[in-house]
């Protein structure tokens, strides 16, 4: 891994993938170190974000990194009409890793062409975000003690959520049932079900909420945000199906954990959280530890 | 039959025919090729008549010949075309068009949110089916498929 961008989920093996969440629980047991002494992280956001941008910069802190960077382009050159192209080349004479956040898509993997720096691709429009799907599997395995077999339901915008995509092609190394539970305007796309066809997965596709949770080992959560819908009414109708309530939680399996990528709106009810089957704010925590994971693997000091 | 098509492309000495291009994938081929920026000696024709295609093109090209990753571009246009490699009059070699694994340049990539319609730079796919041809882009890793083809 050293020195290789991280673009995509798709850019690493299984194996890989295993020894960045091995190195995350080393991490997690001792989080400050001096590891990152003397190096610089460039933090490019192009658009503004919470958590991703706060874990990456608490991550290098912790360990004795420098950042530099923007948290949104109005402080930048950007908003002279520099080309990204020119911020990369340039950015990339003053550090030793970059991280960046883009709206374009396919964005981080152009910046890695152009710079010998490694990129990390905090999000790249409606594309990818691995650093959020090796998280997601940190917590996946943290609260199952395997990756291996698991049932894994995803809820919600199935259609244009790409943490649900990108967490679907990373457990297909695993043999993973996937259950999705989405309106009819927001369902897998034909693509992502084809793959897992090919692939010899059981997947399965539901309308509601029903018992048939009670065979999960993981609910994902996602928005259901209005603006995808093309017909408001549609909207209205199905908003208030997709909310989780801790009834929902009650007879299912005692291993089953909850998580969601965050912001949440109004899909999960506020009185979940104090359910111990809640585990999406853990999940924003283990962020830290799998983005130390990655930066000092890629930084090749581990 | 044979000898019908031999009479038709004999008009050339020495060159290349395509043959069987839909006849609305006429101008992209040209475009592809770059046949609208060389002095050869260039004929074509359009909306004739074809059993498999319903209507189609041809084109006759003197003293050019193709390389065969060259003339593999125009399958995302043409992808039943048909190559006669002319010399002296005689047609010497047959060839098919033949999608390739993978494509840089030539189409667009129908996602507006690309970075490859904001920066300049050129496009790259992986050719993901190659029957109905879609393209998987290398950097936004959406599909562009033959119906939605803007060519460069």
């Amino acid at each position: 891994m050293k020195g290789k961008s991280l673009v995509s989920i798709n850019d690493y093996t299984k194996d890989e993938y295993i020894k960045i969440l091995d190195l995350a629980e080393v991490f997690e047991k001792k989080s400050v170190q001096n590891i990152l002494q003397g190096k610089v992280i460039a933090s490019l956001f192009f658009e503004p974000s919470t958590r991703t941008r706060l874990s990456f910069e608490s991550a290098v802190n912790k360990l004795g990194g420098k950042i530099i960077g923007f948290s949104d382009t109005s402080s930048s050159s950007v908003t002279k009409g520099e080309t990204l192209y020119d911020t990369i080349k340039t950015v990339s004479n003053y550090c030793d890793l970059i991280v960046m956040r883009h709206p374009l898509e396919g964005s981080a993997r152009f910046a890695s062409e152009i710079t010998n720096v490694p990129i990390i691709n905090a999000g790249d429009g409606a594309n990818q975000h691995p650093t959020q799907t090796l998280l997601d599997l940190y917590s996946i395995r943290k609260t199952q003690s395997t990756l291996d077999n698991l049932n894994i339901f995803m809820v919600g915008d199935l259609k244009y959520g790409r943490t649900v995509h990108s967490l679907l092609m990373a457990m297909s190394k695993f043999n993973t049932t996937y259950n999705f539970i989405a309106p009819e305007e927001l369902k897998m796309p034909e693509e992502y079900k084809l793959f897992l066809e090919n692939h010899g997965l059981k997947y399965y596709e539901h309308r509601d909420f029903t018992d048939i949770i009670s065979k999960a080992d993981i609910i994902y959560m996602t928005r259901v945000q209005k603006e995808r819908f093309t017909d408001p009414i549609e909207y209205e109708r199905t908003k208030n199906a997709y909310v989780l309530k801790n009834e929902f939680l009650v007879n299912t399996k005692e291993n089953l954990r909850v998580l969601h990528p965050l912001p949440r709106v109004s899909e999960i009810e506020q009185e979940v959280d104090m359910n111990p089957k809640a585990y999406y704010f853990t999940q924003a925590l283990n962020g830290v530890f799998i983005r130390q994971a990655i930066i000092t693997s890629i930084l090749g000091l581990i | 039959m044979m000898k019908d098509k031999i009479l038709e492309v004999s008009a050339i000495k020495d060159g290349t025919v395509i043959d069987h291009i839909p006849a609305n994938s006429l101008f992209k081929v040209i475009s592809i090729l770059g046949l609208d920026k060389i002095c050869n000696k260039i004929t074509f024709g359009t909306n004739l008549e074809s059993k498999k295609l319903g209507q189609k093109a041809i084109i006759k090209l003197s003293d050019v010949f193709f390389f065969d990753k060259d003339i593999n571009k125009i399958a995302l246009v043409a992808p039943q075309a048909k190559l006669n490699i002319i010399k002296n009059y005689q047609v010497t070699e047959k060839k098919v068009v033949e999608v390739p694994d993978e494509i840089s340049g030539i189409v667009k990539c129908m996602n507006p949110q690309c970075i490859t319609n904001a920066e300049k730079l050129t496009t790259k796919f992986q050719v993901v089916s190659k029957k109905y041809v879609k393209l998987k882009c290398y950097y936004c890793e959406k599909i562009t498929d033959q119906e939605h083809f803007v060519i460069i």
